[in-house]
């Protein structure tokens, strides 16, 4: 009997181990594959080998040398696109949870339910009047637009998940501090920012990527190629001349996840947080 | 019987800040005072205007006349311009008006509070009663400005556009003007053949693939958290990385890369597959292939999330829960159903919703994967796999067809709503959220 169940978890184990490594053979793979490819000489999409024969910088080179491909560029205005507009959205964002987590006012739960469905509005909807109204202010093809787009909008995206996080703060140490004497702005600086640390990097990485990954927005926005963003520039590569420089393709794809990837890697524990944030507080 | 809070009210309903100036409240009247010379300024030069092109759309198209004998172009009204001008100024005049009110009713309250003998606050203490007592509608103040203009602005704008017969070819300004038309639109989208017969095609892949590409993502999750999970697996934490490495990569960049990877001539998997003797299939060509290819890359991409979001809740689970059930006598499978799946599902229904919802709009994966495509003949503008949202873009974008696509994403945002709505009202954190602390 005793052995009987040994067997059985023995196969259990077993067979989890090998649905395991299929799984993330399958996980891995296009991600090896494209980084290797950008390491192959040639242009071609297809190798017989997953591993290339011979390793060559030839393509990050080119991204940043060619003429036809600003990548330097590209990617020195993501960077700064996505700094601002993190920077100014998690500030918009924490204004907007501190108030609703702490405060009762009128209309507060009409506020909550308006930003949730306003998040639900396809973005690019309201792309026709947001491009009139910044062709008002003189601001197309500019990377203040895109700053102010994407901050203006940070706190429909941000602020319910906040809101959430900020409750779970015990309101007793505002009211200790209240009673010493803070101000509400004294609390909101003093304890409510240094507490919701995980929260604000949550928050600061989304508002981060977003940016880096958006393309239909900027593509609209930012008509000359040396304003163009990544994700921009990536696009134009594979409509303009798909699979006949894919290894280019496959370079700049690298230079744009390994970032984004880091970040993740770090701030997993913080993800996983901000996943559940919405989900089981019940 | 001293009458301060009726003079001061209509003071004020008369000119902004006069009310307050009467209560001896200079500084905070000035400012009034400076807001409403500004905004008559304003209004005086924009109001008759915008109330006319909210009305009209525009008179005179541009047309050519001949000055001297020689043709030439007379600019003439632009009707979307127009209309988003009118949109702006009536906007800030709704502002206005709410200044207006807010400012009546100070001059009001003071002059009550004056009738019963209380002195008028200084400017000081103005200030510091709104840091102490209206902290947070001041705090909202500025989130709130940016919501107005560049989400609730143009989504007002978007309903507008429903309504009027703003489409190509015929009514593209500036050369044309744009009329309103009431709810033809609405119309021609839900029961005129050629547009209703794309609709409900669309509208039932749409469905069909948000319940499809949820349900996979969401118990391809389960499955994998719960392997990984497993007592005696070993290297928990590494197996996590690497199944988590789907989610780090951006949508943008591995959606474009399957998309090569897939392609039916070139892409390494039908040359692998022809490697092994079999032959290729045309993964992104073929109506069936398509969505099934659709749907497994979505997988790809999508179960690192709910692998995440659900090995999250198992730490959760208590463990006198299992160990009540083995003393039971339970086997594996019977705590899987009588605890696991039920402590799961319980506390991830709301994300699930919100899934759902979200793979309704989910233009990424569509659209950087097939693009819609392939193409299907008996569509308007819409190809085999098109959702909602890409056909309202390719719509909007590509065939400048904007009332449709206003009145689809119309729908598409009732739907979307309405699912998220109901299930926010639902949740414990909304219903009962002071009973956290």
């Amino acid at each position: 009997m005793i052995i009987g169940r040994k067997a059985v978890n023995f196969i259990r184990l077993g067979l989890s181990y090998i649905v395991l490594v299929a799984l993330a053979i399958a996980a891995i793979y296009p991600a090896l594959w494209i980084l290797l490819a950008s390491f192959r000489p040639g242009k071609s999409l297809y190798s017989k080998t997953l591993i290339p024969e011979q390793f060559t910088l030839a393509h990050y080179k080119e991204l940043f040398t060619s003429p036809v491909y600003m990548f330097g560029t590209w990617y020195a205005n993501t960077l700064k696109i996505a700094v601002f507009s993190m920077l100014i959205g998690v500030v918009l964002t924490l204004l907007t949870s501190y108030a609703l987590s702490r405060f009762r006012f009128k209309s507060r739960k009409t506020t909550m339910s308006t930003l949730l469905i306003l998040g639900m509005f396809p973005g690019f909807m309201s792309m026709i009047a947001i491009y009139l109204l910044l062709k008002e202010f003189n601001l197309l093809d500019t990377h203040l637009a895109l700053i102010i787009v994407y901050a203006a909008g940070a706190p429909l995206g941000g602020t319910l998940i906040a809101k959430g996080f900020l409750d779970t703060i015990p309101r007793s140490l505002d009211e200790a501090a209240r009673i010493d004497g803070a101000s509400n702005f004294g609390i909101f600086t003093r304890i409510i920012l240094p507490l919701s640390r995980p929260m604000i990097t949550y928050i600061a990485l989304t508002l981060f990527v977003g940016p880096w990954v958006d393309f239909i927005f900027a593509k609209l926005i930012l008509r000359t190629k040396e304003n163009w963003t990544v994700a921009v520039g990536m696009w134009d590569m594979v409509n303009t001349m798909q699979n006949s420089n894919f290894t280019l393709f496959a370079a700049g794809a690298v230079l744009i996840s390994v970032p984004i990837m880091i970040l993740f890697g770090f701030l997993q524990r913080l993800l996983v947080d901000g996943l559940t944030a919405g989900a089981s507080k019940g | 019987m001293q009458r301060h809070k009726a003079k001061a009210g209509i003071l004020s309903a008369i000119f902004m800040g006069l009310g307050q100036i009467y209560n001896r409240q200079f500084i905070k009247g000035l400012m009034f005072i400076a807001v409403e010379a500004v905004a008559l300024i304003y209004f005086i030069s924009n109001l008759g205007r915008a109330f006319w092109g909210m009305t009209t759309l525009g008179e005179s198209p541009s047309r050519l006349e001949k000055v001297k004998g020689i043709a030439k172009m007379v600019p003439g009204d632009h009707s979307i311009v127009i209309l988003i001008e009118s949109l702006i100024t009536l906007l800030f005049f709704v502002l206005f008006l709410i200044v207006w009110y807010m400012n009546i009713r100070d001059a009001y309250k003071i002059g009550a509070e004056r009738e019963n003998g209380r002195p008028s606050h200084t400017f000081k203490q103005s200030v510091r009663y709104i840091l102490d007592y209206k902290f947070a509608q001041s705090f909202l103040l500025l989130p709130g400005m940016g919501i107005l203009f560049f989400t609730i602005m143009p989504i007002f704008f978007m309903i507008m556009l429903a309504f009027t017969n703003y489409a190509a070819p015929n009514h593209i300004p500036p050369a044309k003007l744009v009329d309103w038309v009431g709810f033809e639109t609405f119309r021609n989208l839900l029961v005129l053949k050629t547009w209703s017969h794309t609709f409900y095609g669309v509208l039932t892949w749409t469905i069909i693939w948000a319940v499809l590409s949820t349900i996979t993502t969401y118990f391809g999750g389960m499955l994998v958290a719960l392997l990984i999970n497993q007592k005696g697996i070993r290297f928990k934490g590494m197996w996590r990385m690497l199944l988590i490495i789907p989610y780090a990569i951006p949508q943008m960049i591995s959606l474009l890369l399957m998309r090569n990877l897939f392609n039916g001539q070139f892409g390494p998997i039908n040359q692998y597959l022809g490697y092994f003797g079999m032959g290729g299939l045309p993964w992104l060509t073929d109506p069936f292939w398509a969505k099934v290819t659709v749907i497994v890359v979505n997988m790809w991409v999508g179960i690192p999330v709910s692998m995440l979001l659900i090995m999250g809740v198992l730490t959760t689970i208590p463990r006198d829960m299992y160990e009540a059930a083995e003393v039971d006598g339970a086997t594996n499978y019977q705590k899987f159903r009588i605890v696991t799946l039920p402590m799961i599902l319980f506390s991830t229904a709301p994300t699930l919703i919100m899934q759902f919802a979200g793979n309704i709009n989910n233009f990424n994966a569509i659209f950087l994967l097939t693009g819609g495509n392939p193409v299907n003949g008996n569509y308007q503008y819409a190809g085999s796999t098109d959702l909602l949202v890409t056909w309202l873009y390719k719509l909007t974008l590509d065939q400048n067809k904007n009332n449709m696509a206003s009145a689809i994403g119309i729908i598409l945002f009732i739907i979307v709503a309405g699912f998220s709505l109901y299930n926010y009202r639902r949740t414990k954190s909304f219903q009962e959220e002071d009973m956290i602390q």
